[in-house]
């Protein structure tokens, strides 16, 4: 049975400096189906488009042609704020997506409110710390022994933890993994995406991956996508993606 | 003992400035310069309603309002305008000069005769000096308590997520723009009270009574902070409070040993740069030992 479409793009362009001699389109006519529980990893070279694909779909980086559709329906103007009722994102940066004065469990409840409305009740963090416990008890390096610790005195691997934690409490319609394991030293960061991976398919998340992790682009999810000069030149399903192998998508 | 009574009772009143730019400087985590004009604005609101025969209660209200309209104005100038903080804040305050003589009418207004919130016959009762204290006290715990409380709404959070991290509350959906406005109205119009209730104690506004302002305001917040060290969001709220009564005392002190009036603006940048340069100073010169806790932001485990 064919899967719903969850995120289409359709024609789009991104330039900087347009309509100058300077003009360089970054992302050139980008046509992309995301289907219901596709686990999708993007390869690509420095400047190839992918951050930049990443903030389109978020919403922080306009476009200048073509149209974005979320289950149907146009986002292309919607803002950033808007978009994080149904989009949610980790960064690469660990010191980018926590807020390190407030405390773990402060993050977490900050975050199960992603997209909505804040209002003047009172938040009501103890009736959640039991549920925190168990889902941070889900993730490596011990983070559920330091619900009560402000994020800026987190290691980087537990403060990378936390983010994607925070990015999948509240179950995203598209989740974007900006090279989220990137910073990690080898083992925190198979561990993280041992996690992301147990997650993303237990969940049933739609989630797309920037990764400069050939095996890791292999081994996780089922599609691969590879970018480059602005454009995806390649799109392999599950099937052709087992078969390939990583001396071929050296190319890029 | 006069004395005394009456820095603490200043310090209270003044109190409210250092909590309202307390939100601005340590929760936002920029400096906001308006409050150089919001305070004497404050005052000159306030005073000009009052000898226009307005309830004191109404005209501290309108100071209020007033103050929280500059703020807007500067969040406004900087969110949307994308105009630097900074300068948003120095635009304001230099436009609110003019405001607050065509307000005033003139550069110095008397409330010689008229009533203000000391007024009244309780006030009276009390031995000299104690009316301040007692006004101040209540002001004070009712702002102290209904922001402790803001602060642990989910409207609170978002608002000191946005300070915290500014992309990451934006990706989780929080507009900062406007928690940005939201607390520069909140804290100017708090610092325009502030200003309406030094003019009222002190029996006068002036055009020049915002000069230099802001530098108490940071004293307040920075020497709490020096005092008492590490401390959660409510604690520090009451920190701040205490610093500017410690403040005061400085001052007295300063005045007591024969400095006058007029070099309390060089005393008081003195004090606070001292302060400011404390983490360094004691990882230089090892002061660990002496002064056990610092300006560094909490680390301890925390609620």
């Amino acid at each position: 049975m064919e899967r719903p479409v969850i995120l289409e793009l359709k024609n789009v362009s991104v330039y900087v400096n347009r309509h100058t001699t300077e003009e360089i389109q970054i992302l050139k006519n980008i046509n992309l189906k995301v289907y219901k529980n596709d686990f999708i990893t993007l390869l690509g070279s420095n400047g190839a488009g992918k951050s930049t694909l990443f903030n389109v779909i978020a919403g922080n980086q306009p476009i200048d042609e073509g149209q974005i559709l979320v289950n149907g329906h146009d986002i292309s103007n919607m803002s950033e704020e808007k978009r994080t009722k149904f989009i949610s994102r980790v960064f690469q940066d660990p010191k980018l997506g926590t807020a390190p004065r407030m405390t773990v469990a402060e993050n977490l409840l900050l975050a199960t409110k992603r997209g909505s409305r804040r209002n003047l009740k009172l938040r009501r963090l103890k009736q959640h710390l039991a549920e925190f416990k168990q889902i941070t008890a889900t993730m490596p390096n011990r983070l559920s022994e330091r619900l009560k610790t402000p994020t800026g005195n987190l290691s980087g691997g537990q403060r990378q933890a936390l983010s994607f934690l925070m990015a999948t409490i509240k179950k995203p319609a598209i989740l974007l993994l900006d090279e989220h394991t990137a910073a990690l030293d080898p083992k925190t960061s198979a561990e993280l995406m041992e996690a992301t991976q147990t997650r993303v398919t237990e969940d049933e998340l739609t989630a797309l991956m920037i990764t400069h992790q050939l095996s890791d682009a292999v081994t996780y999810g089922n599609r691969l996508l590879v970018m480059k000069d602005g454009r995806i030149t390649q799109d392999l399903d599950a099937v052709t993606k087992a078969n390939t192998n990583i001396d071929e998508l050296m190319i890029y | 003992m006069n004395l005394i009574t009456s820095s603490i009772g200043q310090g209270l009143l003044w109190g409210l400035l250092g909590v309202g730019l307390f939100l601005t400087f340590r929760i936002l985590d920029f400096p906001d310069m308006t409050v150089e004009g919001t305070f004497p604005l404050g005052a000159a609101v306030s005073v000009t309603a009052i000898t226009n025969g307005l309830n004191p209660l109404i005209a501290t209200l309108l100071a209020f309002l007033a103050g929280m309209l500059a703020g807007l104005i500067t969040g406004l100038l900087y969110t949307k305008g994308r105009i630097p903080i900074l300068l948003a804040g120095i635009l304001v305050m230099t436009a609110c000069y003019s405001i607050n003589l065509r307000i005033m009418g003139t550069s110095n207004v008397s409330l010689l005769g008229k009533q203000t919130l000391f007024s009244g016959q309780f006030f009276a009762s009390l031995p000299k000096f104690f009316d301040s204290v007692v006004l101040g006290l209540i002001i004070i715990t009712i702002v102290v308590a209904i922001l402790a409380i803001f602060l642990q709404t989910n409207l609170g959070q978002a608002f000191i997520a946005t300070g915290d991290n500014e992309k990451m509350a934006k990706s989780l959906g929080i507009n900062t723009d406007q928690m940005k406005n939201m607390g520069l109205m909140v804290s100017n119009g708090m610092i325009a009270v502030s200003g309406a209730l030094i003019a009222q104690s002190d029996g006068y506004a002036d055009v020049n009574m915002g000069i230099g302002i802001i530098v108490i305001g940071l004293a307040s917040i920075i020497i709490g902070e020096v005092v008492f060290g590490e401390l959660t969001m409510n604690q520090r709220l009451v920190a701040v409070v205490c610093g500017s009564i410690i403040y005061r005392f400085v001052l007295l002190l300063v005045l007591k040993a024969g400095f006058n009036t007029n070099d309390l603006n060089l005393i008081s940048s003195l004090v606070l740069a001292l302060c400011l340069m404390l983490p360094t100073l004691r990882k230089k010169f090892h002061f660990d030992r002496i002064l056990k806790h610092g300006v560094a932001m909490p680390t301890k485990e925390r609620d």
